[in-house]
């Protein structure tokens, strides 16, 4: 797609296209696909989201560990949100659509299954709030996957190649670039939303119980779409962030690169590896795992064998 | 470099893209290598597919890919009372294929009636795969495009008759590569294409006097 936000906005503005028209036009040149199938397809894809939104929201079903399933239903029902009800609604919506990944249910990996919270949350929550219709939200969607592509290119958007910065961190630059896009920001008022963004998750570490895509990644996706808004809401202010958005994306590639592989998705560190991260571990069935956890809280070479994946 | 739909999707049965979508397109690959669903298969799970495959659904994932089901087919849940039902034997086992080998590998023995195969592949990450070993011989496979896989005599002219047959029909060649057992002995070709191959096409190849198999992967979302 694009190798850097950069040459994105030098190849709108040579066109004379918007940011979402010069995504469309390196997928049309990519794909053969025609403007029409790809904004169908997002069309399709945003029903998805829904979809699994309104799944997460419609039992109290546990995951096997019972770390999830629930939690987002019982949120919604709590009396008296603090913020008022859309700042909840981004809570529940992440939560919801994480719960619906855990026992196997239909979500959209956006970038990843582990964040595919993080879009749907910000930007159906948004379109309520805001009035968008789902045209303009497919737009958005396509902000999103620009941003997305650039920072596969330039770091990554797994956590076994760059701990949950690269996963929650991603989808919540995403969620941040399509929400200043659609509330009328400038192209670098949408890469200071992206900058504004992943500044404020540099280094988060992928350490999920049990190796489980559930605990942290459930809570993680919840508050890293409020990050998103946030970023978003300073970003369209004219709030500007001095390092420039390819540079503090060069740094999230760095840093995932330098980050001690058991931090990166392994369940070998952090919250995976506490007394009581184990205790879930042996509980849910994983000897080998709980097994190379004990020695020694994972030595590197240890670790080593298991990531990046 | 990424598809958008790469970065915004696929649309998948939960909970891992690598785990459980990357999983179930391996098991689908291994069941288009040996024209579908196969009778028996034996399954081998290396890194980190052993070590937290099970709570990732990993194993029902590459069962329901070799039944011929996508990630996004919500009977991957219950692809192993499927597989009972539609008499699928399957073993799985631990392995350790070694320090090089990506901690997300699978190696799948699959056989249907007369025909066989043995794969290696892992799933590199957001459900993206690559396959890289087919019946011993090296390849480097995505899934991304419509594939043909062909097993071939190494004799001249082979390619030069591939080639022309997708070319008479319209068909652009993304990449193509070509690893032979030895000189004069069998080759594996494996070509990605940027459009659907039909499948009299698949049996025009078949029935080139060269080749000894031809398979076809379709596009994998």
């Amino acid at each position: 797609m694009f190798a850097s936000f950069e040459e994105w906005c030098r190849r709108a503005e040579e066109a004379d296209l918007t940011l979402p028209a010069t995504v469309i036009a390196r997928e049309r040149h990519n794909t053969d696909a025609t403007e029409e199938a790809i904004r169908a397809r997002i069309l399709q894809t945003l029903d998805v989201m829904r979809a699994a939104i309104a799944d997460g929201l419609s039992t109290d079903e546990q995951s096997p560990t019972r770390m999830t399933g629930g939690r987002a239903r019982r949120l919604d029902a709590a009396d008296d949100p603090l913020l008022g009800k859309p700042f909840r609604d981004l809570l529940v919506r992440a939560i919801a659509t994480l719960e619906v990944n855990a026992r196997m249910g239909l979500i959209v990996a956006a970038p990843t299954a582990g964040a595919a919270g993080i879009v749907p949350s910000v930007l159906l929550t948004m379109a309520e709030t805001r009035g968008w219709s789902d045209d303009r939200l497919v737009d958005g969607m396509l902000v999103a996957g620009g941003v997305g592509a650039i920072i596969a290119h330039r770091a990554s958007l797994a956590g076994a190649g760059g701990g949950c910065q690269a996963e929650t961190g991603s989808a919540a630059a995403m969620a941040a670039a399509a929400v200043t896009w659609l509330e009328g920001g400038t192209p670098a008022q949408v890469g200071q939303a992206v900058a504004l963004t992943v500044q404020g998750m540099l280094g988060l570490i992928c350490d999920p119980v049990a190796g489980l895509v559930e605990i942290p990644c459930a809570y993680r996706n919840a508050t890293a779409a409020v990050q998103a808004v946030a970023a978003a809401e300073m970003a369209l202010a004219g709030l500007d962030f001095p390092i420039p958005v390819d540079e503090v994306l060069d740094v999230m590639g760095e840093v995932g690169r330098k980050m001690d592989v058991r931090y990166r998705e392994t369940a070998l560190g952090g919250l995976a590896t506490t007394p009581t991260g184990q205790r879930i571990a042996e509980e849910a069935g994983m000897p080998e795992l709980v097994a190379l956890q004990r020695k020694g809280g994972a030595r590197g070479e240890d670790a080593a064998r298991l990531g990046p994946s | 470099m990424a598809n958008l739909f790469d970065i915004l999707g696929p649309s998948m049965v939960g909970p891992s893209s690598s785990h459980t979508a990357g999983a179930c397109r391996l098991g689908f690959v291994a069941q288009s290598l040996i024209g579908g669903r196969p009778e028996r298969a034996t399954i081998e799970l290396h890194g980190s597919f052993a070590m937290t495959g099970e709570g990732h659904g990993t194993k029902r994932a590459i069962i329901g890919g070799l039944l011929g089901m996508r990630p996004d087919d919500p009977g991957l849940r219950d692809s192993l009372a499927r597989a009972a039902e539609e008499g699928l034997e399957y073993t799985f086992a631990s392995v350790d294929l070694g320090e090089s080998a990506h901690p997300n590998t699978t190696r799948i023995r699959a056989v249907r009636g007369e025909v066989e195969t043995l794969m290696t592949g892992c799933s590199v990450g957001g459900g993206r795969i690559l396959v890289q070993d087919i019946d011993g011989m090296p390849v480097a496979l995505s899934g991304s495009l419509p594939t043909v896989v062909l097993v071939a005599d190494d004799v001249p002219g082979t390619i030069a008759e591939i080639t022309g047959l997708l070319s008479s029909r319209g068909i652009n060649l993304a990449t193509m590569r070509v690893d032979r057992t030895g000189r004069g002995e069998r080759a594996l070709m494996t070509i990605e294409a940027d459009a659907d191959i039909p499948a009299d096409l698949e049996a025009e190849l078949a029935a080139l006097p060269w080749a000894h198999r031809v398979r076809t992967i379709g596009r994998l979302d």
